[in-house]
């Protein structure tokens, strides 16, 4: 009962759109008559929320794509408070 | 022009024509003194050009944008330029055909208006039989799988249904519920004594949407905008003037905020004559009020100016007759009796008034328009804005 949640895929809700901006210089996510300014490791994380990742995949392709070590605590910050906000929904793999 | 940010907020009034004739609207009551509409080319050129400056997000209004036919054909270019595309309606025609050629086209997302939960006021507030009419295309909206914001404009008569608002957004399914109370301006103004609701009916509603967040979680997002007439500081008017959002009229008159038309001795730069990079970074009108050069007292020496950026020029205008006098909501105001004055008549008036209420229709614009006084002042109802949502 408790292995199966990890297995989950993370995914931006689609009622999110996120783009690079080039007049901001930076990614934003785009929502219903909103908008909000995404700092860059936001923008690289949430990039990746597209439904093929779990969070420790999510984690491992972050290191692996900066050359980058122990950035898993900051990441799973990020995504909690991502989904505190609602941006992120849980999916389960595709088949 | 490089200490001034690019607008980022783009909305297209594309008529002023319109199948309801709401009491509220924000539109300039004198709106038949501007019927011409821009063509099909001179939209796209606009959707270019504020594009290119670095619009990100598009709002198609009005009146009632789907009464031109050629809205797929805008939103179409505005999501292939990149823009998040927002279609703000009553529903009166929008068909299963134009939700299917508006999901082809690739709209993002529909705001879909109701004036009450009852048939009977929704009815009678927009002097329309079209509550059956929104059930059934707020079912739809869903069905296409577009996300759907409900926006329902509060006042006197249905702050009392507040929760009944907000079990029908539920049951339709929308991401998001905007309960947007009156703020008065253009109709609204006009209709300021009956639609003015008291300081018990808002503490009451507003004590019944917290109940509902707390029980709803994340199913359904609740935003309820207080009406500023009940506060003691201004609103960040649009996040200030010139500062992100651009609207264009029906005609193409460019606007600071959707109800500056009502503003005396301002003469709008039109996108038939000046490019969108003119009107935003040079025109008289933008720069008018932008940053605080132009502030006077209390404002000019208030350090919370950085805050609201002196609250609305609108409002400012109609309670003071002085646009760049501070907003009368603030407590600081020299004039914020005038502000008190009217909440406490709202409060001791429990039916009004010697004056009808008074439709949104071509009639009743011509007879405002021409009145002595011409559209007076003490008129707007401006939704609510990007860069407000955090």
């Amino acid at each position: 009962m408790t292995a199966p949640t990890l297995m989950l895929k993370l995914k931006l809700k689609a009622i999110f759109r996120l783009q690079w901006e080039p007049a901001q210089e930076a990614h934003v996510l785009l929502y219903p008559e909103g908008m909000v300014k995404l700092n860059q490791s936001a923008g690289e994380i949430l990039k990746r929320c597209d439904g093929t990742r779990d969070i420790d995949t999510l984690i491992a392709d972050l290191q692996q794509a900066f050359d980058a070590q122990g950035i898993g605590d900051e990441v799973r910050l990020f995504v909690a408070e991502a989904e505190r906000r609602g941006w992120l929904e849980s999916v389960e793999a595709a088949p | 022009m490089s200490d001034i940010a690019p607008p980022l907020w783009l909305l297209a009034e594309l008529t002023y024509r319109c199948p309801l004739h709401c009491v509220f609207c924000y539109n300039p009551v004198n709106y038949t003194d501007h019927s011409s509409e821009l063509s099909t080319d001179q939209w796209l050129a606009v959707l270019r050009e504020a594009r290119a400056l670095g619009a990100a997000q598009l709002g198609f209004s009005g009146g009632e944008p789907l009464l031109r036919d050629d809205l797929e054909v805008l939103v179409r270019e505005g999501r292939q330029l990149g823009f998040y595309t927002n279609l703000i309606t009553s529903g009166v025609g929008l068909t299963d055909k134009r939700l299917d050629a508006l999901k082809e086209a690739g709209l993002d997302h529909i705001q879909l208006s109701f004036q009450d939960s009852t048939q009977e006021l929704n009815d009678f507030l927009s002097s329309t039989r079209t509550f059956d009419l929104k059930n059934r295309v707020a079912k739809s909206i869903k069905e296409h799988g577009f996300p759907m914001v409900l926006n329902c404009v509060l006042h006197r008569y249905n702050l009392p249904h507040v929760d009944k608002i907000i079990d029908m957004a539920l049951a339709m399914g929308a991401e998001y519920l905007e309960l947007a109370n009156t703020q008065y301006y253009g109709w609204a103004h006009t209709n300021r004594a009956q639609l003015m609701p008291t300081a018990e009916q808002l503490k009451e509603a507003e004590a019944v949407v917290q109940r509902y967040r707390s029980e709803i979680g994340d199913r359904c997002k609740i935003f309820f905008v207080v009406p500023d007439y009940f506060e003691t500081r201004p609103k960040r008017c649009m996040n200030g003037w010139g500062a992100v959002f651009l609207g264009i009229a029906p005609d193409g008159a460019a606007l600071p905020c959707h109800t500056a038309r009502s503003l005396p001795g301002l003469t709008f730069p039109n996108v038939t004559t000046h490019s969108i990079r003119e009107i935003w970074y040079d025109s008289d009108v933008f720069n008018r009020f932008r940053g605080f050069d132009w502030m006077k007292e209390p404002c000019r020496s208030c350090e919370e100016k950085t805050i609201d950026a002196g609250g609305c020029r609108c409002q400012a205008y109609l309670l003071t007759g002085d646009p760049a006098n501070a907003d009368p909501v603030c407590d600081k105001s020299p004039h914020h009796e005038a502000v008190i004055n009217v909440v406490r008549r709202a409060a001791v008036e429990r039916e009004p008034q010697a004056q009808p209420i008074m439709f949104r229709n071509d009639s009743n614009s011509r007879r405002l328009a021409a009145s002595p006084d011409g559209p007076h002042p003490d008129h707007h109802n401006v939704p609510d804005l990007a860069g407000v949502r955090k």
